[in-house]
Formats: C-alpha cells, sequence, structure tokens
C-alpha cells in the first residue's frame, strides 16, 4: 500500500502529466502519418528521455506508443493507408465502413476497444509478469517455427470465400520475403547486385503502397467509384459502443488475450496479433460471411489484441530485459539508462517505480478515449475534401511515408512498385492482406526452421520433442491436414 | 572622376563585404546544420551512443546535428552513405565493427580506409555465457567438454558470420579447436539468443556483458569468461579470458566517429576536439556506465591503427572460418 502512495506520489506531478498530455498528442501524430510507426515514435523520444526523470521517461513512451497504435487505425479508415503496420489486418474492413458510410463507428469502435484491449494487457502486466515471463522464456526456435506456421494459416482464413487465391497471395508475400542478405544464412538473394536490396525489401513502403496506391488508380481510372467515399456526421463516435462491447464480449476477452500472449512472446509483436486475432475472429464469429464488407466484429477484436499487445511486450522487458516487440526493444534502453535495471528484482528493489509504470499504462489508456476523440474529430475533416484533391494528396502523403521510414528515395520506388502489383492484384480478385502477412511471417518461418535444423542435426522429428513444441506441431499438422483429409474420405465414400 | 571613385569604393566595399562574408564561412566550420549517419536501426545501441553524442556536440560545434538511421543491408547501406558523403564536415557517421568484417564476406568493397577516422568512442569485449543450470563452471571446464564431444555444443548470439560468431570462432582457433566443432545458431541479435539459451535451444551465447546483464542479474545466465584485456568495471568477478584459460584473444563491438574519406584537416580536427569534449563530459560517462557500454577513447591516428588491428584480426578468423570470400 505504501508503494502505491509513493508510486502515486512519483506520478501525480505536474512535470509527469504534461509530459503525458504532450506525448499523447506527439502519440496521435505519429501514428497517424503513414511510414512513421510507434517504433519510431519511441526512437524520436529517446533524446529527451535523456534529461527526464525516470517515471515521465518511461511515461513518454508508453504513452506516445499506445496513442500511436491506435491513431494508426484513423488513416487506415479514412485513407486506406495503414499508419502503422498493426492496424493492417483490418484496414480493408475498416474502409469498407468508411465507404458504407460508417467511419464514425468504425474509429470509435478502435478507439473505445483499443482502449479496452490496453487496459486488459495492462492487468496482466501488473498480475501476471513474473509468471507469464517465464513461460514465454520457454519458447525456442521449435515453438516458434510452428507458431509461425499456424500464423500463416491466417492468411488463408482472411480469404476463406477464395482460399486459392488468399494461398497465392500468400506466395507472392512469401517470395518478396526472401529478398536480401538477412537470412540464416547470410546469403544475397534476388539483389541483383543492387546494395538497396541487400537489406531486403522494406515492409512499410510496401504495406502503403500495396493498400493505398491501388485506391489511388482505381479513382482514376474510373470516375464513378471513388465518388463514393460518404460525406458522414462525427457526432456519433461512441454511439451504439456499449451494445458492442456487449455483443461481442467473448471477442474482446479473446483478442486481448491472444494480443497480450503474442505481445509477451519475444519476437512478435502487435502487427501479428491483429492478423491473427481478426482470422480467428473471422474463423468463429457467426456472422463470418460478413467479413470484409465493413462488418465491426474483426475491427473491436484486433483491435484490442495490438493494443493489449504493447502491454504484453513489457512483460518479458520488465522481468527479464528480453524484448517483447521493437518497440521494448528500445524502451529496456531507456529502463537501463535511468536506473530501472530490467529484471524481477527490480520489482523488489523499485516497487514504487515499478507501480508508477503500471499507472501510467492505466492513464494513457484512459486518456486515449478523450484524445482519440478529438483525433477522430480533426482527422475526419478530410472526408470533406473531393475526390480529385483527396487521391493526389494520399499519393503525397505515401511517397512522404515511403520515404521517411528509411530515408531513401529507394523506398519511394518500392511503393510505386508494389503498388502497381496490388493494383493488377486486385483487379483479378487477389486479397493483399495474405501478402502483406507472408511477408511479416516469412522471415520468422525461415529463421526459425533453419535454427531449429541447425539445432537439430538436421532431423526433423526432433521438432517434435519438446513438449510445448510437440503440441503445437500437431495442432498444427491437423489443421492443416484434416480438412482436406475428409474432403477426399467423403468423396471417396461417394 | 569623383564619381567614378566614389562607384570603384563602393565596388570595392561590396566585393570585400562579400569576401569578409566568405572568409568567415569557411574559418568558422560549421555553420549549418550536421547529418550524423547512423548505419543500424533506431533503438539500437549505436542509435543511442550516436544520439547523445549528437547531442553534446550540438552544445559543442553550436549548430543542430541530425541523426539519420540509414538502415538495410545488414549495415552496408549506411556505412556506404557515409562514405559517399562529400567530404566538407556535414556529413559525417558513427561506424562499426562490421566495415572490417563486410568486405571479407564480399558484401561490399568498402573498408575502413574509405574513411577519415575521426574518433574512437566505445567498444563492448563478447563474454562467454552459459544457461546458469549448466554443469560447466568455468571457461576451462566448457573447453574441455566441447573438444570432448564435437557437434554437441550449439552457441548462438547475432547472425551467421556476425561479430559474436567470430569471437566464438577466433576463440575456439585459439586455443587450437576446430571452430566447425561448436555448430553456430544464427539469430536476429543479442536478446534473442540469450532468449535461446535460457529457453535451452542452444548451449553458449557469446554476446557482450552489457546484453546479458539482466539476465546475469535474474540469475538466468552466467557468464564464464570475458575476452578482454581487463575485467568489466560493473561485473569485477567474470574473469577474464586470459586468467581463465590463458589465451589471449580478444574480441570486441566497438563504434567509432568518421567521415568520408579527404575530410579536409581543420574540419577534423574540429571535429574530433569536440568529440572529445562530448566523450569527457558527466552525461556521456553518465549515460554509458547506466547502459553498461565499454568507454575507450582513440584519436584520428590511434583509432586507424585500432581499426588496422581489428581488420587483421576479424579477416584472419573469417578466413578459418570459411566466411571470408
Amino acid at each position: 500500500m505504501q508503494n502505491l502512495i509513493n508510486a502515486a506520489d512519483l506520478l501525480f506531478r505536474y512535470d509527469v502529466m504534461f509530459t503525458i498530455v504532450v506525448t499523447s498528442f506527439f502519440g496521435l501524430f505519429v501514428g497517424a502519418m503513414p511510414g512513421l510507426t510507434a517504433t519510431m515514435a519511441t526512437a524520436l523520444l529517446v533524446p529527451f528521455t535523456f534529461f527526464m526523470e525516470p517515471v515521465p521517461a518511461i511515461a513518454a513512451i508508453v504513452t506516445a506508443t499506445a496513442m500511436a497504435i491506435f491513431s494508426g487505425d484513423i488513416p487506415g479508415a479514412l485513407l486506406r493507408i495503414p499508419g502503422t503496420p498493426a492496424s493492417a489486418a483490418y484496414v480493408d474492413e475498416a474502409y469498407a465502413m468508411t465507404l458504407k458510410g460508417q467511419a464514425d463507428q468504425a474509429l470509435g469502435a478502435g478507439l473505445v476497444f483499443s482502449a479496452i484491449g490496453g487496459l486488459f494487457g495492462t492487468a496482466v502486466l501488473i498480475w501476471a509478469a513474473p509468471a507469464l515471463a517465464e513461460v514465454a522464456l520457454k519458447f525456442s526456435s521449435f515453438e516458434y517455427f510452428w507458431l509461425s506456421c499456424l500464423g500463416l494459416t491466417c492468411a488463408v482464413l482472411i480469404a476463406t470465400d477464395r482460399p486459392l487465391k488468399g494461398l497465392i497471395a500468400l506466395c507472392i508475400g512469401l517470395l518478396i520475403a526472401c529478398v536480401g542478405v538477412n537470412n540464416p544464412a547470410g546469403y544475397q538473394r534476388f539483389t541483383f547486385g543492387v546494395s538497396d536490396l541487400l537489406g531486403g525489401i522494406s515492409f512499410i513502403p510496401v504495406l502503403i503502397g500495396m493498400f493505398a496506391v491501388p485506391e489511388v488508380l482505381r479513382s482514376a481510372t474510373d470516375h464513378g467509384r471513388g465518388a463514393r467515399i460518404a460525406q458522414v456526421r462525427i457526432d456519433s463516435v461512441f454511439r451504439h459502443m456499449g451494445r458492442y462491447a456487449w455483443k461481442y464480449k467473448l471477442g474482446i476477452v479473446r483478442g486481448s488475450t491472444i494480443g497480450t500472449l503474442i505481445g509477451a512472446l519475444p519476437g512478435a509483436g502487435a502487427d501479428i496479433a491483429a492478423w491473427v486475432t481478426y482470422a480467428v475472429s473471422k474463423k468463429f464469429s457467426k456472422e463470418s460471411e460478413k467479413f470484409g464488407t465493413g462488418h465491426i466484429e474483426g475491427i473491436i477484436e484486433s483491435g484490442s489484441a495490438n493494443n493489449a499487445a504493447l502491454a504484453g511486450a513489457w512483460v518479458p522487458a520488465m522481468v527479464f530485459g528480453i524484448p517483447g516487440d521493437s518497440i521494448t526493444a528500445i524502451a529496456i534502453g531507456v529502463l537501463y539508462m535511468k536506473g530501472l535495471n530490467p529484471g524481477p528484482t527490480l520489482f523488489i528493489n523499485k516497487p514504487d517505480a515499478v507501480y508508477a509504470i503500471f499507472m501510467v499504462f492505466v492513464l494513457a489508456n484512459l486518456l486515449m478515449i478523450p484524445m482519440g476523440w478529438i483525433a477522430i474529430k480533426s482527422a475526419k475533416q478530410i472526408l470533406r475534401v473531393p475526390k480529385e484533391i483527396l487521391m493526389p494528396f494520399i499519393l503525397l502523403n505515401c511517397i512522404v511515408g515511403a520515404y521517411a521510414i528509411d530515408n531513401t528515395v529507394f523506398g519511394v520506388t518500392l511503393m510505386l512498385f508494389f503498388g502497381i502489383i496490388a493494383f493488377a492484384m486486385e483487379e483479378n480478385d487477389f486479397p493483399v492482406g495474405p501478402a502483406i502477412l507472408g511477408l511479416v511471417l516469412g522471415p520468422l518461418v525461415e529463421e526459425n526452421f533453419i535454427k531449429s535444423l541447425i539445432k537439430s542435426d538436421g532431423q526433423l522429428l526432433q521438432f517434435f520433442d519438446r513438449p510445448i513444441a510437440g503440441s503445437l506441431g500437431v495442432v498444427t499438422l491437423a489443421i492443416w491436414l484434416l480438412p482436406p483429409a475428409f474432403l477426399l474420405w467423403r468423396r471417396w465414400k461417394r | 572622376m569623383f564619381r567614378r571613385n566614389l562607384l570603384g569604393i563602393a565596388s570595392a566595399a561590396a566585393v570585400a563585404s562579400v569576401m569578409g562574408l566568405a572568409a568567415p564561412a569557411i574559418a568558422a566550420y560549421p555553420d549549418r546544420p550536421i547529418t550524423l549517419i547512423v548505419p543500424w536501426a533506431a533503438g539500437g545501441g549505436t542509435d543511442a551512443v550516436a544520439r547523445i553524442f549528437g547531442i553534446l556536440m550540438e552544445k559543442e560545434l553550436k549548430q543542430p546535428v541530425n541523426v539519420v538511421n540509414r538502415t538495410g543491408g545488414s549495415g552496408v547501406v549506411g556505412h556506404q552513405a557515409i562514405a559517399e558523403a562529400k567530404p566538407d564536415g556535414y556529413t559525417i557517421g558513427l561506424i562499426t565493427v562490421e566495415i572490417n568484417m563486410m568486405h571479407w564476406q564480399g558484401l561490399t568493397k568498402l573498408t575502413w580506409q574509405d574513411y577519415t577516422s575521426l574518433a574512437l568512442v566505445n567498444a563492448d569485449p563478447a563474454g562467454l555465457q552459459v544457461d546458469v543450470k549448466s554443469p560447466y563452471k568455468d571457461a576451462k571446464s566448457l573447453l574441455a567438454a566441447v573438444k570432448a564431444n564435437p557437434g554437441k555444443f550449439k552457441a548462438s548470439g547475432t547472425g551467421q558470420g556476425g561479430i559474436w560468431h567470430l569471437a566464438l570462432a577466433g576463440m575456439l582457433q585459439d586455443q587450437k579447436i576446430d571452430p566447425a566443432t561448436v555448430p553456430w545458431v544464427p539469430s536476429q541479435g543479442a536478446a534473442p539468443g540469450l532468449q535461446d539459451l535460457v529457453a535451452g535451444g542452444v548451449d553458449i551465447v557469446t554476446c557482450s556483458l552489457p546484453e546479458a546483464r539482466a539476465l546475469i542479474d535474474a540469475g538466468k545466465v552466467k557468464s564464464l569468461a570475458v575476452m578482454d584485456a581487463q575485467r568489466n568495471g560493473a561485473l569485477k568477478d567474470i574473469p577474464t579470458l586470459k586468467e581463465a584459460i590463458g589465451s589471449n584473444w580478444t574480441t570486441a563491438a566497438w563504434r567509432g566517429m568518421a567521415g568520408p574519406k579527404g575530410l579536409p584537416k581543420d574540419v577534423a580536427d574540429k571535429l574530433t576536439a569536440a568529440f572529445d569534449k562530448a566523450y569527457k563530459s558527466k552525461e556521456y560517462k553518465d549515460f554509458m556506465d547506466q547502459r553498461g557500454f565499454g568507454m575507450i577513447w582513440g584519436n584520428q591516428a590511434e583509432f586507424a591503427k585500432f581499426m588496422d588491428k581489428s581488420n587483421k584480426d576479424l579477416g584472419a578468423v573469417m578466413k578459418a572460418v570459411g566466411l571470408a570470400k
């Protein structure tokens, strides 16, 4: 109790509150700008944290990232440009809602359930951090291999109405992920001697290009369609949210739980959490046929998952100094610099600071509601802009975003190239989502497969040797092989 | 006549004023913002060192310093951007040990000689870490077991051919053990490698001590030796490799400030002086101590000599392991 009072004393000060408010605006801005990610928001904050007290320094990072992950939904819903990779999973869904004139509902759901997911993840962080971190540390490359294989399955789940085209799109994504020298053997693949390609195809320019550019191209080729962006009032952001929360309570709990767990696993972050929960939501929904047409259920579940993952990532970071995602990888450095060395002893030596950090999580997620509301209200004005002006503006934004991520013009080339590929794919009814998922998961699958092979001296049976890996492997193979087996069996009987 | 004179005086004055403006502009380097290129991603250790230096340089040079991350190509892209910049002192960078490794692998033609060395600012020696539950209590017994069971022990800590891979290979070679005895499991850096160590996936991780410190403190990992001439200031009970097994092998990941080749001497000297001040500042020392990063200073000539030695050492190991092309 005394610790709580001390923590509150550390937190509720003018300078800390000021930091939190300023960084929330910063986070909202960075998240809403395509090409600027929550990870980049953290990196940009680091030089400022040099001169801050420990608690406001951490508060700045926690607040900015929570806001950024939410506000990535805003350009996603309004312009079909995911503001951060974590919004990519449901950007089509949210944009479809905007086209139906339900932008306020899509963004309201993103906002409210981001906050709920974030609070759920925080609760787990507070009460289960040491135990959960122990579990997360038990995962080696064998477990990760099976998990990333399960993740690949999501690609087909997302595109249930046309699984074969989903599979092909996934393979395109996997193929793109092969480029570069960042593979386990350090071997140059598909680089054609171009040093820009050595590092592989940069993810963010592809993400921006594949979602936003086809939309711009379509509006240029087909005058009727682009004009359909409906003019809607924005005064009802929170309407129906209570009803949704009740109707989809199971999905919210499921999304937040999966999100927190994926966040807590080192190596997988908010973006993968959003993909997996979106697919799970579709799989178990009573109305899965509505997914992709502007149905709010998936947005609610994966919107809560990506913010839950954010808190989950702090679990191994605080307990063992092992980052749960790219954001905490940076934050750990700040923890060290501020004398809050991660480790189980942190909870014993500096309980007041730890409690203060927990309170920051709660505060940031609560503050997200009013701040997000302001952001939605102001961003929504963009839909009043006539299409002829809006579309070039979107393209300009894409160019800036693609340039900003690595500060290189090559990013712009990539963005335009993959934009045209995605246009061709979508015109022929191939979904873009699975390609993006392949790009995210491809390196994970490959790396963990090779690592496991080296460890087991090339024996495939060892992939089932460890208890967790074995169970995951059996589940994965069952999901992959049982449906076709049943199909064959039924056909054979007839 | 008078009029012409007036005109002459006026034009002379104009010329003089232009020259007057121009002359100090050369003398008063820097007169516009400086770009500091980091070849690695925002948020990593190199980035953190560059950013604290950026702030301290601003104070010293009275010009804004923009830290720019040019990532990609396992560091090639950023290192290339530094080497190919205009040698005017307005684009410099923080180069890392990889500059002495990439050219052996055939990833680039760049070597340390393509830069104007300015200052060596940091070096972190490799450590020899095992799981705390490992039966091996010291480096000697571990290496004996490694020698007796070729292929049984797996090691990790960075990508294939990365600096910690070479640290291990060099140590084994120094002990007359074939480096292939311990297969390397590539990982995306020290943290995933350490996690794999704790999860029981690998047996040895040869990352630096600051990288392993959280897990050492948490009682999950133990460090048997540090591959340096002296012990680490923060973790004094870990012996050096020399003390543990009598080997002279040392490896460190280092970082240093450099500009493109052919930087004018006065500009280079001014920068080195600014780095010297920044290096000696309390802020830098506090920052490095908190992060557990190793401090080491080398001026222009010392840094060049240091890189020359590092380049030869690493080249020899990479040839032995078969990583060099």
